[in-house]
């Protein structure tokens, strides 16, 4: 047993010392790094973008993640210099912000409406610096925010209408994470579209989980086998698509609804057949919501063009919300070609895609 | 109770009371005896050797824990890992390349937390200190509650749901209501002592009618206040008006604590109010007949009843304190920083509050210390993310990496080739 843990000791040893022995980089390309760096810095523009994180983290698997995503992708291809805070609690988003400010950053995004205030507050103390942020818009515009929100209602409304065409129980079934606005946008649109649908079609098709005001929730956006249990009761009722709206929470639905073998499910956020690969197969379609090519473009454009603080509202027309494609043979015709229809009403504001209209 | 007496402490001088009684020596806090430890529970010896761990050990604990994570800084910093990889051919680039990850990572903490160098006025050079000490409010509270329970044998988990409870009855008398200044700032004060207490009384009586064990209780009614505190803020009395976010309107100015050094700087009278009940902590444990059988009960319930008193209503009462106290952490929160209630209130000052107290040795004054040392962690958590590009990971590592050093003291003895105490050495032999 001491020898096989001196072998295994000297085995380790032996191998970090190895690891150790590559070459050093040459002399000359510390030159080229810093012809490299003068190159990029031709190509680089002089603006700093930060970004500070709710108390979900970045690692969230949910909008923080999505908009993490997007600073990410305007460092590396816009050449803006980039920088994040993530905060572990409330009282964090005030020094954050604070510290940011001092960095030096031009544009300051923040996620969630927990920091609207926070964000309101560091605006109106430096005038000159420019915040933008995600879900959540004020009141009374501020001139230094820009508020950056999603209809995500009219793309589910598409989904509801399609998961509806598509079930061949008539039960849909769907769930958040808790109930807060962002959310139960999603689950409303959905039971609007499904409603559409036994309107247009003469289906009768019912929605679990969401009646127009209240509906199931897991109460967090961790715990998946909340949401494992959660999709299972609505399989257990009958229902044959499963929305769930709760972040990560959704891959335990995932996991029930693969199990079940003849249901489906519809992703949110992000197109879940990328994001989720190992469910692909079972995913109807996704309710895309695009926080990180928001972040992406509110980016280019404060550095470009200069920022404004005119609202962003993601819609199906500027394709900040949308559906993915559905899988061959699943949706039939005659809804699949409906659906354009619905998103031209839906655009031209002919079809009001939540419950409450 | 506490509340009235707290609030009456808020204009008292204190730091002479309270230094007094620092030096205190091994092992005096009441009737600890070594030979009673076999008659206890385990869970109560092992709760009193980490009380009695000398303060050298709590310092050493801390180096370590920093050394450590200096450790992990390096491990974390892409630099380093580089000039790694090729270490042999030029040794000299890995050694700088850890002195610029650690120097930054160091700097960063020393500018967030205590004061910043760079700064350009006196305000800006000394703001950082007075964020620690906004931070290491809340701690310090509901680490003197949890502290005078650890003494009095009680392990409360439940500071977080006491303070959630506290947050959200101080915060509703704040927007609710609107009063003139001091008035309703003082009820909303008591408010957020009392949702506490009322918390706090819950386990407290559950343990002394029934002998619920009160870990387990405390655990589960923070899940409780945290769903209650959800459903709550579901409700329109929670809500702003328009809005159906789970988040409360702002509490009125004339129930915030005023701040304490002007506008430039966060630091609000929720700290003096904090100091005042770290006095009146000590008053209570070591100068009153209540404290004194409160240690009693914590040294030995058995004796304490054969000696007369009531443990029952001991441990109903140090829950209640201990919960108002946790409370009052609430204050500091929505009173004080926040000015709004959310379910995320209470972050995780409940449980950094447990290690507060473990490493302030459960005494108010090293209640305050601990608190303050935690504050500058949390304070310097924005400039070692932004500064020196760190993840905010490491300031929970190292909170950890006290916790576990704190634990051990023999760990942190034979590290460092500090000598046992005697009582230990007795042990031993």
């Amino acid at each position: 047993m001491r020898n096989s843990i001196r072998i295994g000791a000297v085995a380790a040893a032996s191998a970090l010392v190895l690891a150790a022995c590559g070459s050093a980089p040459e002399e000359e390309t510390s030159a080229e790094a810093s012809d490299d760096s003068t190159m990029e810095a031709a190509e680089s523009i002089d603006f700093k973008a930060c970004m500070v994180s709710d108390a979900g983290g970045f690692d969230d698997a949910s909008f923080n993640e999505s908009a993490y995503n997007g600073i990410e992708r305007a460092g590396a291809e816009l050449g803006v210099e980039v920088a994040e805070a993530e905060s572990t609690a409330e009282s964090d988003y005030g020094p954050n912000l604070e510290a940011q400010v001092a960095a030096g950053c031009d544009l300051i995004i923040t996620v969630g409406f927990l920091l609207g205030d926070a964000t309101a507050e560091a605006a109106a103390a430096n005038p000159d610096v420019n915040f933008a942020i995600v879900d959540f818009g004020y009141e009374e515009p501020i001139e230094n925010v820009k508020p950056m929100f999603f209809e995500t209602d009219e793309a589910a409304f598409l989904a509801g209408y399609a998961s509806a065409g598509a079930s061949q129980t008539g039960t849909l079934g769907t769930f958040g994470g808790i109930n807060i606005p962002t959310v139960s946008i999603f689950m409303d649109g959905f039971l609007a579209g499904a409603n559409k649908y036994n309107e247009d079609m003469g289906g009768d098709v019912s929605v679990l989980g969401w009646d127009g005001t209240d509906g199931s929730f897991t109460g967090d956006f961790d715990d998946q086998t909340k949401g494992q249990n959660t999709a299972q009761g609505f399989l257990d009722q009958g229902a044959d698509v499963v929305m769930p709206v709760a972040g990560p929470v959704g891959l335990g639905a995932a996991s029930a609804v693969q199990s079940a073998g003849d249901a489906w499910l519809v992703g949110v956020d992000s197109d879940w057949t990328e994001s989720a690969p190992e469910y692909a197969d079972i995913v109807l379609t996704s309710v895309l919501k695009n926080i990180s090519n928001a972040v992406f473009d509110t980016i280019e454009q404060a550095a470009g063009e200069g920022f404004t603080n005119e609202p962003y509202v993601g819609t199906l027309e500027n394709e900040g919300v949308g559906i993915a494609d559905f899988p061959e043979g699943v949706v039939p015709e005659d809804v699949v070609s409906a659906l354009d229809g619905l998103r031209e009403g839906i655009i031209a504001g002919e079809i009001e895609p939540s419950t409450a209209g | 109770m506490s509340d009235a007496d707290a609030s009456r402490d808020k204009d008292e001088p204190k730091p002479d009371a309270v230094d007094t009684k620092a030096p205190e020596p091994e092992g005096a806090g009441g009737a600890t005896d070594p030979s009673d430890t076999e008659e206890q529970s385990r869970s109560q010896s092992v709760l009193r050797q980490i009380l009695e761990s000398s303060t050298l050990v709590v310092v050493m604990a801390v180096v370590a824990a920093l050394l450590i994570a200096g450790i992990l800084i390096c491990f974390a910093d892409e630099d380093v890992r580089t000039a790694a990889g090729y270490f042999f051919s030029q040794p000299a680039d890995m050694f700088s390349a850890i002195g610029d990850a650690l120097g930054g990572a160091y700097s960063a903490i020393f500018q967030g937390a205590v004061v910043n160098l760079q700064a350009e006025s006196f305000a800006g050079f000394i703001k950082p200190f007075t964020q620690t000490l906004t931070m290491a409010t809340p701690l310090i509270f509901a680490g003197l509650g949890l502290g005078i329970g650890f003494r009095a044998g009680l392990f409360n988990i439940g500071a977080q749901g006491q303070l959630l409870i506290g947050a959200a009855l101080g915060a509703f008398i704040g927007f609710t209501f609107h009063l003139p200044f001091p008035i309703h700032l003082l009820l909303a004060v008591i408010g957020c002592a009392l949702g506490g207490a009322i918390w706090g009384f819950i386990p407290g009586f559950l343990k002394a009618r029934t002998g619920a064990h009160e870990v387990i209780v405390t655990i589960m009614l923070n899940y409780i206040a945290l769903y209650l505190v959800a459903y709550l803020l579901t409700r329109e009395a929670f809500q702003r008006e328009g809005s159906s976010n789970p988040i409360s309107p702002i509490v009125d100015e004339s129930a915030q604590y005023p701040l304490l050094l002007g506008s430039q700087f966060n630091l609000h009278w929720g700290f003096i109010l904090a100091l005042g009940c770290a006095w009146f902590a000590w008053w209570l444990m070591e100068r009153s007949t209540l404290g004194f059988e409160l240690r009693a009960v914590g040294a030995n319930p058995h004796a304490a009843r054969t000696a007369g008193m009531n443990v029952s209503k001991a441990y109903i009462l140090v829950m209640v304190i201990a919960g108002a106290f946790a409370g009052l952490a609430g204050s500091a929160q929505v009173l004080g920083t926040e000015k709004v209630l959310t379910t995320a209130t209470a972050g995780s000052i409940g449980f950094d509050a447990i290690t507060v107290a473990l490493l302030g040795r459960s005494r108010p004054l090293g209640t305050v210390f601990a608190a303050i040392l935690f504050g500058g962690l949390r304070a310097a958590g924005p400039t070692l993310q932004v500064q020196a590009g760190l993840p905010v990971d490491i300031v929970l590592v190292i909170q950890a990496l006290i916790v576990l050093f704190i634990a051990a003291p023999p760990l942190v003895r034979s590290m460092f080739r500090l000598p046992a105490p005697a009582h230990e050495k007795e042990v031993a032999a």
